[in-house]
């Protein structure tokens, strides 16, 4: 059986990337293992536990649950694309950092991708709010606490950073 | 001596940020699905569906010529290069073991057994195959349950005669450490009889499993996603017959493990001869559905326990009767699990009398093996359960129950009953802090309240004061347990000519944070920066020397291996000072990262010293011009962290659903080398204790198939399940480590089980719920309330026995009997306890 290959384009993390993939690769492994960004992990293949979980167009996806050429034309953004501008830690790498909401660190970017995508929706949530939008994702070594405290320091650093922009007149 | 503890301001104890953290939150991470190696092949694995059956044909034709597939191997390809998966700990002379190749050859031992091996140049292409490989079986009766196998009937392996492993016994008397326990039970006056399951479990660390193999240098290199890339080297070299020095095994980011990484993996093995086969560098990495279905399980232990009592509630005698299932093979440390647990069963009380026997059961499962806590949870529920159903039986608060009977803080050092030695601790402290902070007596003023208005919520409270053994371990205890390996850890410390320090640790980190928390202790130690610290580990080429990371045992013995080789670092670097600031080198004081001549501000730092020593012009003689050190740590002593945990847990009695409303806890875990560290560790370790008691159990139906083959069915929880805690610490520091720290990894998960479960049974005790197996799932909570019976015993699907007794001048009003009859034929009713 040989399998025909399709091309397909993604906007990857702002950098345009073609690929060429047979119609039942998975979204995670093109990302993994075509496009060679190895930050997005495959931790169940059955779209439970999150750690895959990307930006298609702004929304959170479970990567190993899509197939890669229906995402053909999709603006896609993994962990590595959550960094700032300049390449620093972004507000929900950062408030991780701070909060120490990770440990083995493999479910961490399917958090972030998930929060950075939450806040887009609901920038100044409660404790309650930031517990259920985070309940999707497993994570085995935390007991969760300190990535609820990460959800709402990466808001407080977000708000920061908007009101400095304000204040120096740039777009937020 | 160095004083570097007079420094005004010290790395450890601060909460700082991790240095892990920057690359894993941005992806520039190392995990071993994520190397790529030129030429290499994809390995997938054929399983077995059947959980015991002879192997009668195997046709690989139509798999060998799928497309993209290299090669097809079966057990009997591989031969004597595939040796037997090693076990290290035979409990006892007369251990039973059967052989276990990690490709099956003759027969199937549990569904999920590998029965060949498809490489392929890409891992899909290997996958694709796997459903070509055509085998015939015979099918074998398969055994199930524990107690039945226990008993005889069908047997796991018919060439062993028995399902017996092995007995294990530890008796007081015998040991000289206390009384007789059937003399404490004859002359009991309150008797509590209880037989407690402790399900079987799967560790889920979210990084599947993965192996890499090169075989194409000078040596072979294997990276896996392991806890004990030292342990895995030697035990590779020696079941596949190779030179060990030809043999380079590298842990890089590893996602977790919880004990469930602390083996020798039948994959790895796989792998490892196959690509030396091949010639090829090969790789397989797990689906969850495998790594659920093969990777090690843990816990699986029936526990019939009698506690003798006097009439005001002093505990007289213990006697334990376990039955532990093996599964179908022993793996690393398998039959070790249940004997850790041995010495955890009179915790943190002054038991006078114990007994401890446990039966090692072989079934047609996956085999059990380490997961977090080992042995420790199980022993921990145990005894925590009994002291409240005892304290029901006094009439007296479960944590008065326990007052009467712990050690208390003066007492210490304490021998205990079980033969070891508590040398800190202080029970009292973390319970007066733990109740302040849970408002004790005002949740039993809602409590009361609740159950006067028959409320259809009910409110229950769990209590929990354990204690643990941690820092395995002393290797002369090892060594007296017959265990394969010593307890030691090693580290070295490299000065490098630019002040920089570079620190090579036998510990293997997956999520601990040891880059950071072994910074912190070599900064203090030796005067440096922060971020001049680099830590290096879980390559066996540069950390030669090491037993890895498990047994909470990193810090109280890699760390103070850590500590050690800091320690003589100063003192290469002592005479060398001396030599250059022309003093004598009695004269000198280490402080800060400097050697000071006493009595002036003649000085020299250490990272000076560092390139003097790599310009080495100027030495003083016969002294060698290195600073570098290394040592090896063996403790003296294991570690006894302790804490009070307390849990509220509202349970409708409508629907059985379960809601932990607060939880408590206070852990005493000696001095704190970084709190944010802590605390996670903490938080994690609760969550996975709490999730055996309401959640998570591997279920397998009576054919022996695994029915929780996903995160569908195997209930890892979410944070919506979870509530905040609350955590709090009270210090007694270790007197057997210089750090004086206990270790704190398996400390939440040891503690918090036993505490939901007691609270769940406080909210229904009144309505005549005594028991609820665990995990007391809404289904369970629901039936144990529909299915109250005379007896008392109500607890749900698989009915575990109880019995109390109490002398006939005692009140006996509240007091269920069960004959011994009666718990039998429960036991025969529910098919068994297993």
């Amino acid at each position: 059986m040989t399998e025909t290959p399709h091309d397909i384009t993604l906007t990857l993390n702002g950098t345009p990337r073609r690929l060429s993939v047979p119609a039942r690769r998975l979204l995670s492994d093109a990302i993994r293992h075509d496009a060679r960004l190895t930050g997005t992990h495959v931790g169940c293949e059955h779209g439970v536990c999150g750690a895959c979980t990307v930006l298609v167009d702004g929304q959170p996806m479970r990567s190993c649950l899509m197939f890669a050429v229906s995402a053909d034309g999709a603006e896609i953004t993994t962990t590595e694309g959550c960094t700032t501008a300049t390449g620093g830690l972004g507000p929900v790498q950062q408030a991780f950092r701070d909060c120490h909401a990770l440990q083995c660190g493999f479910c961490t970017p399917g958090f972030i991708t998930t929060i950075t995508a939450f806040l887009e929706t609901n920038p100044d949530p409660t404790e309650d709010e930031a517990r259920e939008a985070i309940g999707g994702n497993l994570c085995r070594c935390t007991g969760y606490q300190n990535i609820v405290a990460a959800v709402l320091r990466a808001a407080q650093i977000q708000r920061e950073q908007s009101q400095l922009q304000g204040e120096q007149g740039q777009p937020a | 001596m160095t004083v570097t503890e007079e420094r005004p301001v010290t790395e450890v104890g601060s909460p700082r940020r991790r240095k892990e953290d920057g690359r894993l939150v941005t992806g520039r991470t190392r995990w071993t699905d994520n190397i790529s190696l030129p030429g290499m092949l994809h390995l997938a694995m054929v399983r077995s569906p059947m959980a015991h059956a002879t192997i009668t044909s195997i046709d690989v034709e139509a798999a060998k010529s799928s497309p993209g597939v290299v090669a097809v191997f079966t057990g009997a390809d591989l031969g004597d290069e595939q040796g037997s998966l090693p076990c290290a700990w035979p409990i006892t002379a007369d251990q039973k073991a059967p052989p276990h190749p990690s490709i099956a050859v003759d027969t199937v031992n549990f569904a999920g057994e590998i029965v060949a091996c498809i490489v392929a140049r890409s891992a899909v292409a290997a996958k694709d195959a796997v459903e070509l490989v055509d085998l015939e079986y015979d099918e074998l009766p398969v055994v199930v349950e524990m107690a039945a196998a226990a008993e005889g009937g069908n047997l796991t392996h018919p060439d062993l005669g028995t399902n017996v492993s092995a007995t294990w016994v530890f008796d007081s008397a015998e040991a000289g450490t206390g009384g007789n326990v059937e003399d404490a039970i004859r002359d009991a006056e309150v008797l509590v009889e209880r037989t407690f399951r402790q399900q079987r479990l799967i560790p889920a660390f979210m990084e599947p499993r993965s192996v890499v193999c090169d075989p194409t240098g000078e040596q072979t290199t294997l990276w896996s996603a392991t806890q004990i890339p030292h342990i895995l080297k030697l035990m590779l070299a020696l079941t596949c017959g190779i030179s060990e020095s030809k043999l380079r095994v590298i842990a890089p980011d590893v996602g977790g493990g919880f004990g469930g990484k602390l083996q020798v993996t039948p994959e790895e093995v796989i792998t490892l001869v196959v690509s030396r086969r091949l010639g090829k560098p090969c790789k397989y990495t797990e689906t969850r559905s495998e790594s659920l279905l093969a990777g090690h399980h843990g816990r699986d232990q029936i526990q019939t326990l009698t506690l003798s009592a006097t009439r005001d509630g002093i505990v007289t005698g213990l006697k334990v009767d376990l039955l532990a299932d093996m599964g179908a093979y022993l793996g690393l440390v398998t039959p070790g699990v249940p004997i850790l647990g041995a010495f955890m069963y009179n915790a943190i009380y002054k038991f006078p009398a114990y007994r401890f026997e446990c039966r090692n059961i072989f079934t047609n499962k996956n085999w059990t093996d380490a997961y977090r806590g080992a042995g420790r949870p199980e022993a921990t529920f145990a005894i925590e359960r009994l002291m409240d159903e005892l304290a029901v039986e006094i009439g007296v608060d479960p944590l008065e129950i326990r007052e009467r009977n712990w050690i208390k803080h003066e007492e210490f050092p304490f021998s205990t009953v079980a033969g070891l030695e508590y040398d800190t601790g202080n029970y009292e402290a973390a319970t007066a802090r733990a109740k302040e902070l849970f408002g004790y007596d005002a949740l039993r003023a809602e409590q009361r309240e609740r159950r006067e208005s028959g409320d259809p919520v009910q409110l229950g409270i769990g209590v929990s004061t354990f204690t643990e053994m941690c820092g395995l371990a002393p290797s002369r205890v090892l060594g007296a347990l017959s265990y394969g390996a010593g307890g030691w850890e090693h580290a070295s410390i490299r000065m490098l000519p630019s002040g920089k320090v570079e620190v090579i640790t036998g510990s293997s980190g997956h999520g601990q944070g040891h880059e950071t928390a072994w910074s912190q202790i070599v900064a203090d130690r030796l005067g440096v920066a922060f971020d001049d610290v680099e830590v290096l580990h879980g390559d066996t080429q540069i950390s030669a020397r090491g037993l890895d990371t498990y047994g909470s045992r990193s810090l109280t013995v890699g760390g103070m291996a850590v500590v050690a080789a800091a320690d003589k670092v100063i003192e290469k670097a002592r005479p060398i000072a001396a030599h250059l600031l022309e003093a004598n080198a009695d004269d000198l004081e280490f402080t800060g990262g400097k050697f000071n001549v006493r009595g002036t501000d003649s000085s020299i730092g250490i990272g000076d010293l560092a390139l003097a020593v790599f310009a080495a012009h100027n030495m003083p003689d016969g002294v060698e011009p290195s600073l570098d050190a290394e040592a090896t740590f063996d403790p003296e002593n294991f570690s006894f962290p302790h804490g009070t945990h307390l849990c509220a847990v509202e349970v409708d009695t409508e629907t059985g659903e379960t809601k932990i409303r607060s939880y408590v806890c206070v852990d005493d875990i000696g001095k704190v080398v970084n709190p944010l560290i802590v605390e996670g560790q903490v938080h994690g370790g609760l969550v996975q204790g709490i999730a055996q008691a309401l959640w998570e159990e591997a279920v397998y139906d009576d054919s022996g198939t695994l029915v929780t083959g996903s995160f569908v069915d195997y209930l890892v929880p979410s944070a919506a399940d979870l509530p905040h805690f609350t955590t709090d610490r009270t210090e007694s520091p270790s007197s057997t480590n210089a750090l004086g720290v206990k270790g704190v990894g398996e400390a939440g998960t040891i503690a918090s089980t036993p505490a939901v479960v007691n609270a769940v049974v406080d909210a229904l005790r009144h309505l005549g719920v005594r028991d609820i197996e665990m995990p007391c799932s809404p289904h369970r909570v629901w039936s144990a309330l529909q299915h109250l019976d005379g007896d008392g015993s109500s607890s749900g699907a698989d009915t575990p026995t109880e019995k109390t007794y109490v002398a006939d001048d005692a009140d006996p009003s509240h007091n269920a009997q069960l004959s011994g009859e009666d718990a039998g034929r429960a036991a025969a009713d529910h098919g068994g306890l297993g």
